[in-house]
């Protein structure tokens, strides 16, 4: 079983803090979903100091894995300032890294990403990098020290699912022993349950749970469309064919002509 | 005769200190800063009195209750203005108005004919619009030092005094009440109370008419603009999950400073008068609580409701002390519910 960093995980989802009603709904969120890490960013919410204290020792008491981000970073320098505000405040190696490029779709800036993942794995750091769906990317990242890849399946908070099936296939394929999570994009259960039927390792969304009218009850939805979609990948499912399954006798006919 | 102290001269000390005048009392209120002043977090509050578009996030009470707060007001300063409040979002940002659309009550579509017949100034620049025509707005500032005067002229009491630990004072005396109205300041006795931080800034654009609010939806940065008159607007404000109230940050200027250019290019012409920061006082649920603890009353939490919740907060609060009747939103700790 492939695991992350040495670390389990009880159940395959992740699930993000940010642009909830309040933070007794994102508990009960927490709670009905059995998600088993909690991603938060450090750069909107904290500010400067540890001065959000407050807010984080709710998150803390939910009980589960803390993914700290570099949310809303778009240099390297930003990004690995990051990560240690990050790595001090939560005393945990486990980092998402987040490079941003472009402000309008929040595309990752792969090739900061490598740099800042070499950078933070040298120091110690168990890099998560959000990146995208190339394979040439994945491959550099792995060789920069991480153990870990989160493609997209869309721009962060769009809703979109998964914009490029192959892509994540594909990825799928090549690395059969790294840990992959479909970071971002997330818009319905039915996107969570295709990544897991892709064979994903865990599926990370917010948006999706958070802005929805009754987060609680969609984060329960979400659980039960990544447990059927991590079940139908473990029970091998069929592969997908050209040819219709026969409905007139093909036998006597000249089907090599 | 009830002697009552009230700790704190903020939004929810002085509409507790109103209602609570009306009945056979004898009210001091005790506040840190020379107050209302900038050391009260009402004080930079945006004054919008909008329970159904707060609906699109908060929970069913502030809707409810909210919808007191405009004739409350009306009663106790006279400065409501009853313009409604707009809403818009700019193109390729129309599913966000649909979706506020779904998740709110109470008003009416406008196109872009109807937008610019309400507000000539965003004519041609939306093409559709949510009217709430029932909600209203008024200057925060000015509300609260018109019931601090009328309080005043009642023979209310005012004095200028740090609080800084309730149990370093005795406020214990029998037949004394003391209530609480601290905001975040009372986290040495409720506990889970935090701040959430707000920044927003007041514009000087003679060039822009604007009669009601307008709240501009985005996915990222959802802002709203109200007007103070006389070419001055109130341009309002970040949610951040932090105590910290020290001081906007060039990210958060940038953002409210784009949405507002966005509403109207004019407004990159405006003078930026004053920069507001400061962290509101809110329970888990963002939801507000009337506390009990013997002689101790804390009022709290009011969240972004302050103009909004303070009237049926403090009506709440004369009712449990006169009435003996109680409030619906209490805390879970009743130990001390006599009722």
């Amino acid at each position: 079983m492939r695991h992350f960093y040495g670390t389990t995980l009880a159940n395959p989802l992740m699930l993000g803090t940010a642009k909830y009603p309040s933070p007794a709904i994102l508990a009960d969120a927490f709670k009905r979903s059995g998600a088993s890490v909690a991603t938060v960013s450090l750069r909107r919410e904290s500010g400067i100091d540890l001065a959000g204290q407050d807010f984080w020792q709710m998150v803390r008491q939910l009980g589960v894995h803390i993914l700290p981000n570099t949310a809303g970073c778009h240099t390297v320098k930003e990004a690995v300032t990051t990560a240690h505000m990050a790595r001090e405040m939560f005393d945990t190696p486990w980092i998402k890294l987040e490079v941003i490029g472009e402000e309008d779709t929040l595309q990752p800036d792969v090739f900061g990403l490598v740099e800042a993942a070499r950078i933070l794995s040298k120091e110690g750091f168990q890099v998560f990098p959000y990146t995208t769906e190339d394979l040439i990317v994945a491959d550099r990242l792995l060789n920069a020290g991480c153990e870990v890849l989160m493609p997209w399946g869309a721009p962060i908070g769009s809703g979109l699912g998964l914009n490029n099936t192959f892509g994540l296939r594909t990825l799928r394929a090549h690395f059969p022993d790294t840990p992959l999570v479909v970071d971002a994009g997330i818009g319905l259960p039915s996107h969570a349950c295709a990544a897991m039927e892709l064979g994903y390792d865990a599926v990370l969304l917010n948006t999706a749970v958070a802005k929805a009218g009754d987060p609680a009850a969609m984060a329960q939805a979400f659980a039960n469309a990544i447990s059927a979609g991590k079940a139908a990948a473990q029970a091998n499912p069929i592969e997908k064919r050209d040819m219709a399954v026969p409905s007139t006798p093909v036998i006597g006919k000249a089907f090599l002509s | 005769m009830t002697k009552v102290t009230i700790i704190g001269a903020g939004v929810v000390g002085l509409c507790v200190a109103t209602e609570l005048a009306e009945r056979d009392t004898d009210i001091t209120v005790i506040d840190r800063g020379f107050s209302p002043g900038s050391r009260n977090c009402s004080w930079w509050a945006g004054g919008m009195l909008a329970p159904w578009c707060e609906g699109e996030s908060a929970e069913e009470p502030v809707v409810r209750l909210g919808q007191k707060a405009m004739n409350w007001w009306e009663n106790n300063t006279g400065q409501v203005q009853r313009k409604g409040s707009l809403v818009v979002a700019l193109g390729r940002d129309q599913t966000e108005l649909a979706r506020f659309g779904r998740r709110t009550s109470n008003f009416k579509e406008v196109d872009s004919e109807e937008i610019s017949k309400l507000e000539p100034d965003l004519a041609e620049r939306f093409s559709k619009g949510l009217l709430f025509a029932e909600e209203g707005h008024l200057a925060p500032r000015l509300a609260l030092q018109t019931l601090k005067a009328r309080l005043v002229q009642k023979g209310v009491s005012f004095i200028q005094e740090e609080v800084l630990s309730l149990h370093e004072r005795s406020f214990e005396t029998v037949n004394e009440l003391t209530i609480d109205c601290r905001g975040l300041a009372a986290q040495d006795s409720l506990p889970d109370l935090r701040g959430v931080k707000g920044e927003m800034l007041i514009l000087s654009s003679p060039d822009v008419c604007l009669s009601r609010p307008v709240r501009l939806l985005h996915p990222r940065i959802p802002l709203y603009i109200v007007p103070r008159g006389d070419g001055i607007f109130m341009l309002g404000a970040t949610m951040i999950e932090t105590n910290d109230r020290q001081r906007i940050t060039a990210r958060s200027m940038l953002e409210l400073l784009s949405a507002a250019y966005a509403i109207n290019p004019a407004f990159g012409e405006a003078e930026i008068v004053e920069i507001g920061v400061d962290a509101r006082p809110a329970f888990p649920d963002n939801l507000p609580r009337i506390a009990r603890r013997g002689n101790f009353i804390h009022v709290n939490g009011l969240f972004r409701h302050g103009f909004l919740l303070a009237p049926a907060m403090a009506r709440m609060v004369a009712e449990m002390i006169f009435e003996n009747k109680k409030p619906e939103l209490m805390d879970e700790n009743h130990a001390e519910w006599r009722g």
